[in-house]
């Protein structure tokens, strides 16, 4: 009786040759969940939360104010440049970097990581020296007419600063892994340069790819420091979302600056939601590809 | 046709992967490159393929320097030891890619789909265009590759390593077929291997590799019975060595006069290369080198003896009839009966074959009496 007893409890639940026992993996599952409910969902729930606490009419006043309005086209502005921008900029570096042999090859990869490294403030008082009036460059744009500082130019440059590494950081070990020998295969039957690139290297990292765009995107929409240096603040003309909700807080207007906040964090949500469906959607693919 | 490579020397990183080496393969030939890792032969096939660009040194196809070639026009079929199959593109697709990639009289979509169906049929791969690689098994992966490079019907087909990431049965059956295939298609062909079997049974001819330089190119039965340095005879099939003395035309083993026809061989110290067939239990009672066993083990029909002779223990191993009991520490004499001399010359090695032979007018000297020991 205990002998067949004992069977049918081996044959329910065959012990598991490496794993941790029942109550280690409830302990680590648990703190998994309780840090992940208070890092992560508590702030986003507070942030739709405060948006509402004053009513529907004073999220869509504060949705609908001019300076709300221009500040989402800027952002989205901002990003439509400087993601494509990144995109070209970090399949190059990584092409480069992952399938040639080349001097200084190690410096330019510790480049690429520079705007990690770096503080966003100073990236962006950087380029206040680079393009301010007492720089080298400041007084030869203004003679040009072309404005840096506290105008779009200057976003857009330090966005796609902070931005630079995601793309690049994605595909550089994604192609060193690949390795070449599928591009050298496709030269050796005879394509060329693009043809290999669109029809076989893409193809191989386009999941990185779209995955590095995408956190591209959300700290294009996102980046605060830099962008809050080079911008100087004029309402209506050079304030990103992020800035504008600063300056909402600032005087006061919490339920406004909250009801933008989820603006901003509705569209991080929405790159998510794109981000997993692509993903179902591709998933065949996706997998046959990682068994190979 | 004919692929000559003259005068390649590579280095990486200040060490010489090619070291001036000069190789021909004729048209319709199959040659196999053969060598440990690290002897150059994948650098001289991705050299041939213009892979890797040589630092000195000029690869002609048909007497056309290939220089100045791209890749892209020299028309070679390059097979990769791990398949580098399009992971994203159906068999079909993998297979018709060079013929799609071609400028000039790129064929028509159907015609592309028919040439795809008779490589598939050649690589008995018929049925299976619409998979993708991850859903084949790695001899089926392998074959797609083959038949991908076929499809461009390539000047010359290369192959690295072709089956070095199957399992040995598989690699056996796909050795025939690849002999079969290159029987029928007549491709110049050039394969890599570090698998002295396959190389043996698989190639025309082999050239053996060591240290980017090539050793020997030759027949694979004069690979096997004359060896052209102490490399290739180690390298190939099994081999014992015992350091022998030569002066006067004679050699001598532990100051012992040996009756070995050492020919013109210099004086100063040589080696006595043997494989296991070159030596012969002695069971007439005959004179013979004395020798303790040290280890047996069973070979098929035969039994692979171990023994120690000499005053520095110098181990030799030979092949008796498994019907003849052998013990370990058993006592016992063996006679030579073919093998190679080797001596260290001033321009590399001179070799002389033995007085080789069944015969057994090769003896010991007795006089010495270490026979009795």
């Amino acid at each position: 009786m205990t002998e067949a007893r004992a069977n049918t409890i081996r044959i329910n639940k065959p012990r598991q040759a490496i794993g941790e026992g029942p109550r280690t993996r409830f302990a680590l599952i648990a703190i998994a969940l309780v840090f992940l409910a208070l890092m992560l969902i508590a702030p986003l729930v507070v942030v739709f939360f405060e948006a509402f606490s004053r009513g529907l009419g004073v999220y869509i006043d504060a949705l609908a104010m001019p300076d709300t309005m221009s500040a989402l086209q800027l952002t989205l502005l901002v990003a439509a440049i400087a993601v494509p921008a990144n995109l070209v900029f970090g399949v190059a570096a990584s092409w480069a970097i992952a399938k040639f042999d080349f001097k200084g090859k190690s410096f330019l990869l510790t480049l690429i990581d520079l705007p990690f490294a770096v503080s966003p403030v100073v990236s962006g008082l950087v380029f206040v020296l680079l393009f301010g009036a007492n720089s080298v460059l400041g007084p030869w744009l203004a003679d040009m007419g072309i404005q840096v500082l506290f105008a779009v130019p200057g976003i857009v440059i330090a966005t796609i600063f902070i931005t630079f590494p995601f793309v690049a950081r994605e595909l550089i070990p994604l192609m060193q892994q690949q390795g070449s020998s599928e591009e050298e295969a496709a030269v050796s039957l005879g394509a060329g340069g693009w043809r290999t690139f669109f029809l076989v290297t893409l193809p191989n990292v386009k999941w990185g790819l779209l995955y590095g765009v995408l956190l591209c995107n959300a700290r294009a929409m996102g980046e605060f420091g830099a962008v809050s240096v080079v911008s100087g603040h004029i309402r209506g003309q050079t304030n990103t979302l992020p800035l504008h909700i600063e300056i909402l807080y600032n005087d006061n207007k919490a339920a406004a600056a909250f009801a933008v906040a989820s603006l901003l964090a509705m569209l991080a949500l929405i790159t998510l939601a794109v981000k997993t469906m692509l993903e179902a959607r591709f998933a065949g693919s996706l997998a046959a590809q990682r068994r190979h | 046709m004919q692929v000559r490579a003259e005068n390649i020397s590579k280095r990486y990183a200040g060490m010489a992967a090619l070291d001036d080496v000069s190789l021909t393969v004729g048209s319709g030939e199959l040659v196999a490159l053969l060598g440990p890792s690290g002897s150059g032969k994948t650098t001289l096939l991705r050299t041939i393929a213009g892979l890797e660009l040589p630092d000195s040194g000029t690869v002609f196809y048909n007497d056309r320097d290939t220089s100045e070639m791209r890749i892209q026009d020299r028309g070679v079929g390059f097979v990769f030891q791990h398949y580098a199959l399009f992971k994203h593109m159906k068999v079909m697709d993998n297979i018709a890619f060079g013929l799609r990639a071609r400028k000039k009289n790129k064929p028509k979509e159907a015609e592309i789909r028919r040439r795809v169906m008779e490589l598939l049929d050649l690589v008995q791969l018929s049925g299976l265009e619409g998979r993708f690689p991850s859903q084949l098994s790695g001899g089926q992966r392998q074959r797609v590759a083959l038949a991908r490079a076929l499809a461009i019907e390539p000047s010359v087909l290369l192959l690295d390593e072709p089956f070095g990431a199957l399992d040995a049965r598989v690699r056996k059956d796909l050795r025939r077929w690849l002999r079969d295939i290159h029987e029928r298609t007549g491709h110049t062909t050039l394969f890599v291997t570090h698998d002295q079997e396959e190389a043996l049974e698989l190639a025309d001819r082999v050239v053996v590799m060591s240290k980017g330089r090539i050793e020997q190119s030759a027949t694979p039965d004069e690979i096997y019975d004359t060896p052209a340095t102490p490399f290739v005879f180690s390298f190939i099939g099994e081999s014992s060595v015992i350091p022998v003395a030569v002066g006067n035309g004679r050699a001598t083993l532990d100051e012992r006069v040996i009756d070995l026809d050492v020919g013109t061989l210099p004086d100063g110290p040589a080696q006595l290369y043997l494989r296991p067939e070159d030596v012969a239990m002695v069971t007439d009672g005959g004179p013979g080198i004395p020798g303790l066993v040290v280890s047996t083990r069973r070979i098929g029909g035969m039994r692979r003896v171990t023994i120690e002779c000499g005053l520095a223990r110098h181990r030799i191993e030979f092949d008796a009839p498994a019907e003849i009991p052998i013990a370990n520490s058993q006592r016992l004499q063996v006679r030579v009966i073919g093998g190679r001399v080797y001596g260290a010359g001033s321009e590399g090695y001179e070799t002389e074959k033995l007085a080789a032979s069944a015969t057994s007018d090769f003896k010991w000297a007795k006089a010495e009496g270490w026979l009795d020991r």
